[in-house]
């Protein structure tokens, strides 16, 4: 019955491998795209689950005093800052997807390999 | 009197919930798209008011209310709005109501 | 009773993402990663993460749908199916995922007060910030005052990332500018709630980004909610009534002016006679000078992360479809 307080890491290491399946084993670079959303989100999951404290809340003095105790507050910073920087990085992969599509045609990574060898070997 | 009052926020929230479940049922066992969508539009009309009902109830008198408030009016703005610009997605891609084969086989896509 | 909660949420999430991996029709997995963005945000706040909630919310299923949905409404809709390869990255996938849960045996449950991570640096930090800072929310005080550096990589990151975009999608080709309909010009509904709505998202965002010191919130979450109200604006009545609202030009001053912000006030305080972004010196009396540096470096990242958004967005929607 204790292993119940595990779940969130067990869901978090299986979340992390299925973005990571997604990442390595998908041809379709969106949905790679995808995947590493599902990757991060698995990691913040995991930063998250570490700073909860029993019986604390958020940490936020309230008007309240007296002594209160708080969920550790330093993987919430770094979580924070880790999805600002995360969605950056998809809209920047988003606008290489596109401009892949505009030269190549297509955002499977097979077919854009086919077309590099092709005109490589044309040169050559 | 505080007993009653929790009572009855318990009952509001249990009929939203249950209001929630036939909603998300509904989506899934209807035939047709726009079917499905006024299954779905359930959760976004009495559900809400149920829910944020029996929110306002356990929370008193106090500030959260009016924000719960708040949300309720936002959700009840945005939630059929959103419902009318779906259908009219559909419409405008060629859907029309009635083609229960033709919208599961395309689903299935 | 919050624990089969937290169990039942995380459950759902799992088969979110297992069905946002197995779909093949792209629209579908955006639309499935909003449902996950948003389960773990009230993951998020059922684990006492009440700030990084909201802004799970507010990029997650917010921003991130949409820059997905401009994105694939540019590229391809249907994804090929897969072939070769595939079980043998299943293969090293689950002998990975059996040696990580493992791995997870050793961990401490959640919840436990005596774990390695709340002992030495986050009680030092719980403790000063009503002594150095005088601010209530705590994860406020450690992202703008005592960590202050890391946030300003993080503007800095939004900000490269903003200029990237602008550099690949910014120029040719774009559409013309006569487009015989504007959004969504004939759908009365819309139009009338979004106009009713829109002034409450931005009065919302402006909430958000003064309320941070006080409760969840702060430039990001901010940045995020006021460029969504004008994504929404720009959705309702075309991107080129929303570039005349908030021009380009502005755009790019709010994205360089921004960062510019938060790296002015670091300089100020040197000029001041303290270290680069020690807000003490800003005024005569230390946690006034701290209060007054948290707002002015909260702002400079609620303009460049506004600023970005929507010049990702606007870069988006302009591109000529194929």
């Amino acid at each position: 019955m204790e292993y119940l307080g595990l779940y969130n890491y067990w869901i978090a290491v299986v979340l992390l491998m299925t973005g990571f399946y997604a990442v390595v084993a998908k041809r379709n670079m969106v949905k790679k795209l995808i995947g590493l959303s599902l990757f991060q989100a698995a990691v913040f999951l995991m930063y998250i689950t570490m700073g909860k404290v029993d019986g604390g809340t958020a940490p936020i003095y309230t008007a309240a005093g007296g002594e209160q105790i708080f969920s550790n507050p330093l993987p919430q910073v770094l979580i924070l800052t880790a999805i600002v920087v995360g969605i950056s990085t998809t809209a920047l992969g988003l606008a290489i997807v596109v401009r892949t599509k505009e030269e190549y045609g297509t955002i499977e990574e097979d077919e854009i390999q086919q077309i590099d060898e092709h005109t490589s070997g044309g040169q050559q | 009197m505080q007993m009653g009052v929790d009572i009855l926020s318990w009952l509001l929230l249990t009929c939203g919930g249950l209001f929630v479940l036939v909603g998300g049922i509904g989506a899934l066992r209807m035939p047709d798209l726009y079917t499905r969508m006024h299954a779905a539009s359930v959760t976004d009309g009495i559900a809400p008011i149920l829910i944020v009902g029996g929110l306002i109830l356990q929370a008193g008198i106090t500030l959260a209310s009016i924000k719960l408030a708040a949300i309720l009016i936002f959700l009840l703005l945005t939630g059929p709005a959103a419902s009318n610009a779906l259908a009219s997605a559909a419409v405008l891609s060629g859907h029309r109501p009635g083609n229960a084969s033709e919208m599961s086989a395309e689903e299935e896509a | 009773m919050s624990a089969v909660f937290g169990i039942f949420l995380l459950t759902l999430m799992l088969i979110t993402a297992i069905a946002v991996v197995r779909t093949r029709n792209l629209f579908v997995a955006t639309t499935l990663m909003g449902i996950f963005s948003l389960l773990l945000a009230s993951n998020f706040f059922l684990l006492d993460a009440a700030d990084v909630a909201l802004t799970e919310a507010a990029v997650g299923a917010g921003i991130s749908t949409v820059l997905f949905l401009s994105a694939l409404s540019l590229t391809a809709e249907q994804e090929k199916p897969g072939h070769r390869g595939r079980l043998v990255a299943l293969a090293v996938v689950l002998v990975t995922t059996l040696a990580l849960l493992h791995a997870t045996l050793d961990s401490p449950l959640l919840g436990d007060i005596n774990a390695p991570v709340h002992q030495h640096v986050a009680p030092w930090y719980i403790d000063n910030t009503p002594l150095a800072i005088d601010v209530p929310n705590v994860v406020t005080a450690v992202l703008a005052s005592f960590r202050g550096f890391d946030t300003l990589g993080e503007v800095f990151v939004v900000f490269t990332a903003g200029i990237g975009v602008m550099f690949l999608l910014a120029h040719y080709p774009q559409k013309p500018p006569h487009q015989p309909h504007h959004g969504l010009r004939h759908y009365l509904i819309q139009r009338l709630v979004g106009r009713t709505v829109i002034p409450f998202i931005l009065l919302f965002g402006f909430y958000v980004q003064f309320h941070g010191d006080f409760g969840p919130g702060g430039g990001f979450q901010a940045g995020t909610l006021i460029a969504a109200g004008i994504i929404l604006f720009a959705l309702l009545e075309g991107p080129n009534s929303a570039i005349k609202v908030i021009p380009s030009g502005v755009l790019k001053g709010m994205v360089a002016g921004g960062a510019l912000l938060y790296g002015g006030v670091g300089v100020a305080t040197m000029l001041l006679g303290g270290t680069f972004l020690d807000y003490s010196v800003l005024s005569s009396d230390p946690v006034a000078g701290q209060h007054l540096g948290i707002l002015l470096i909260e702002l400079g990242v609620g303009i460049t992360v506004t600023g970005v958004l929507l010049s990702i967005f606007f870069a988006f929607a302009s591109r000529k479809h194929f």
